[in-house]
């Protein structure tokens, strides 16, 4: 589904990204991990196109689409869906409003007609229920005076809405406690399914323990050092990342 | 001391008075006494505060004719604004055409032209009793030498049963320097929504209008009052809008500005001269291309236990300027008020320009005033996060300008003013 090749990504001219491989299929769930300013951020922000970052090299195909030709918009119509670790709050667009414009521009991408209305509060209603969404926060503001557990709840809910191919998780769980955390992953496991698949970004292996993934990468230094099953995740819990760093530390003198 | 002598237009007028164009009516001794003003005062420069920001010599050292030629046909449909039924009252060139208008039947309504309105009960009570005290150059011309205008009563206990309109059309085959004039007198208990909309005739001309309106609120008298700008280049405006409250009435005015017009200029005042009297201003502005419009409010508390409250948008693109000034009086009567306002910018062009003035003076010592003002850009967060769900760039910019608008939308009184007025914003913003 997804095929990330030796991607390069700079941002204010400084290198973050250096060579960053990794494949995913559909039905997969990937973690991704790793200590501080390693890039995971930058890749889910290069992934879904934002801006301030620099491609330099290397490429991204979804499902045989350059994902690196296409604009933010265009790529979350071709399947792709970022959970942003910080939800912007927009004042004065209504939840509901938003998600109905964001269905419809993808349909309309798709060539489908607009939902009908119906059919988009049936949708609403089911989908409010599998993340246990307030529907009074539905009604609100995009995000406004949401706490930060409901601002993530609300990813999960705008991904279950919005039924991409490929779900990016960055830091879902940064600031959840863990009621919230395993809400958000109850819905989350109950979204995976054979055609689609999930990389989940995060600091800790806690959330891992409620979706399970079939892969584990540690990112340091802007490329993918480890690779594993979840038995990885814990043996990080367990020793940290500097054993990790060390050794590829020590690997890139060797090699030099 | 004339300030714009070099002004033709400025000795076009002055001669035009000294002709006895106007010719003796009911009014000579005000126009008379309005046109010395005038003549004294000569047009403001932009070394007077009032028009700092605002380059009158863009309108003004121009040569207009006096009297207009309108165009052959006339187009209204800008003007509609789908759902609403409306009283349609049409002014062309400033001109009041009872013949394109409706003939209203409600009981204790009478519109005509003003100028068959000097006989009319209230017309001398209420004629030039409250813009002419505020040493306006512009609404000392308009009264000195106005030729036509509306003429609004509604009299005691009458709630109009729909809304008027009234449509204000630039026709003109030449560049015409046309006066309106209005009052608007709503008696004691009555309630009504006046929509003014403004539109123009695709022209090569270049008009200017200096229109003064007063409006009159008597005791519990309550009125909408909404302004939809949507001209285009060949009309230039200068507004003067005047209100006068009496006790427990209540005016909201919905103020919108859209692109179009290259030069609108809106002094708006409300008198509060009386106790438990309820003021709103709101206003939306957008402009585009190298528009300027200037929105000078000013909210004069002069009585006890009223409120006021005021908020206004802007949001500039290309080349263009906004100019907002409000300014509230709370006098040494005015114990006991509570007035707020706030002006929001956006500014999205990279070179236009948002000049904004909030100005409180405070005479009373027991009173709860606060104002704010806020100048940014279009969030550029907010932006990828509705595009990172698939909605298009444009669409995404259109929603934002939406959500910052909707502060004051919300507020419309009329659901179909507000649909139409979210449509222009779509549009306005499409012209870039």
């Amino acid at each position: 589904m997804l095929s990330i090749k030796n991607l390069q990504a700079s941002v204010e001219d400084k290198q973050i990204l250096k060579g960053l491989n990794l494949e995913v299929k559909a039905g997969e769930v990937h973690a991704i991990m790793g200590p501080n300013g390693s890039g995971k951020s930058t890749l889910a922000s290069v992934l879904a196109g934002r801006e301030s970052y620099e491609v330099n090299g290397g490429e991204v195909f979804l499902d045989g689409k350059n994902l690196l030709d296409l604009s933010p918009e265009d790529r979350a119509r071709e399947g792709l869906f970022l959970a942003f670790q910080y939800p912007i709050e927009i004042p004065g667009v209504s939840n509901i409003n938003f998600l109905k414009t964001a269905v419809n521009e993808i349909r309309a991408y798709q060539g489908l007609p607009p939902m009908e209305a119906k059919e988009f509060l049936q949708r609403v209603k089911e989908k409010q229920k599998l993340v246990e969404f307030d529907a009074k926060l539905a009604n609100r503001s995009l995000n406004e005076g949401f706490s930060g557990g409901e601002k993530k709840r609300n990813e999960i809910f705008q991904l279950a809405m919005l039924e991409p191919k490929l779900a990016i998780l960055d830091e879902t769980d940064s600031g959840l406690d863990i009621d919230a955390l395993r809400i958000v992953a109850n819905g989350v496991n109950q979204l995976r399914s054979k055609d689609n698949a999930f990389i989940v970004i995060t600091h800790y292996q806690r959330l891992l323990e409620y979706i399970v993934p079939d892969f584990v990468h540690v990112l340091y230094k802007g490329r993918i050092v480890r690779s594993g099953t979840k038995e990885l995740a814990l043996e990080l819990e367990e020793k940290g990342y500097d054993w990790l760093k060390e050794s590829v530390d020590a690997e890139e003198k060797a090699a030099l | 001391m004339i300030t714009q002598v070099s002004s033709s237009l400025y000795h076009q007028l002055i001669t035009t008075f000294d002709d006895g164009l106007v010719g003796k009516d009911a009014l000579e001794t005000i126009r008379r006494n309005a046109f010395l003003r005038f003549k004294e005062q000569g047009f403001p420069s932009n070394k007077q505060e009032d028009w700092k920001y605002t380059n009158l010599s863009l309108v003004l050292d121009k040569s207009y004719t006096l009297s207009a030629c309108s165009q052959a046909s006339l187009v209204l449909d800008r003007a509609e604004i789908p759902g609403l039924d409306t009283y349609r009252l049409v002014v062309v060139n400033g001109k009041f055409r009872a013949d394109l208008s409706d003939h209203i039947v409600q009981k204790g309504v009478y519109i005509c032209a003003i100028e068959e309105a000097y006989a009319q009960p209230g017309f001398h009570e209420h004629f030039a009793q409250y813009a002419d005290k505020t040493d306006d150059a512009f609404v000392a011309l308009n009264t000195a030498l106005f030729q036509s205008g509306l003429f609004i009563h509604v009299a005691k206990n009458t709630a109009l049963d729909k809304s008027i309109q009234v449509i204000h059309v630039s026709s003109s085959v030449e560049s015409q320097f046309g006066q309106t004039r209005n009052l608007f007198i709503l008696e004691e208990n009555t309630e009504a929504e006046i929509v003014e909309s403004f539109i123009a005739q695709d022209s090569e001309s270049n008009s200017l209008y200096n229109n003064v309106s007063e409006l009159v609120l008597s005791e519990n008298a309550k009125l909408q009052h909404y302004y939809l700008q949507t001209g285009n280049t060949s009309a230039n405006y200068i507004n003067h809008t005047e209100v006068y409250q009496k006790r427990h009435s209540l005016y909201n005015q919905y103020n919108c500005t859209f692109p179009g017009a290259s030069f609108v200029r809106n002094t708006i005042n409300v008198r509060l001269d009386d106790q438990n009297v309820e003021s709103h201003l709101y206003g939306i502005t957008l402009t585009a291309q190298d528009q300027l419009v200037d929105n000078h409010t000013i909210v004069d508390h002069l009585k006890a236990n009223c409120e006021s409250y005021e908020w206004y948008k802007n949001i500039t693109q290309d080349t263009s300027t906004a100019v907002f000034n409000g300014k509230i009086f709370v006098r040494t009567d005015a114990q006991k008020t509570n007035a707020f306002q706030q002006n929001n910018n956006m500014l999205i062009g990279e070179k236009s320009v948002i000049y904004t003035k909030p100005q409180l003076e405070i005479f009373a010592d027991d009173v709860k005033c606060s104002h704010g003002c806020t100048i940014g850009q279009f969030d550029e967060d907010a932006l990828f996060y509705l595009r990172a769900r698939g909605i298009g760039e444009e669409k995404a910019r259109v929603l934002m300008v939406h959500a910052f608008a909707f502060d004051v939308t919300e507020r419309f009184s009329n659901e179909f003013v507000r649909h139409y007025v979210d449509e222009l914003i779509e549009k306005g913003l499409k012209i870039t």
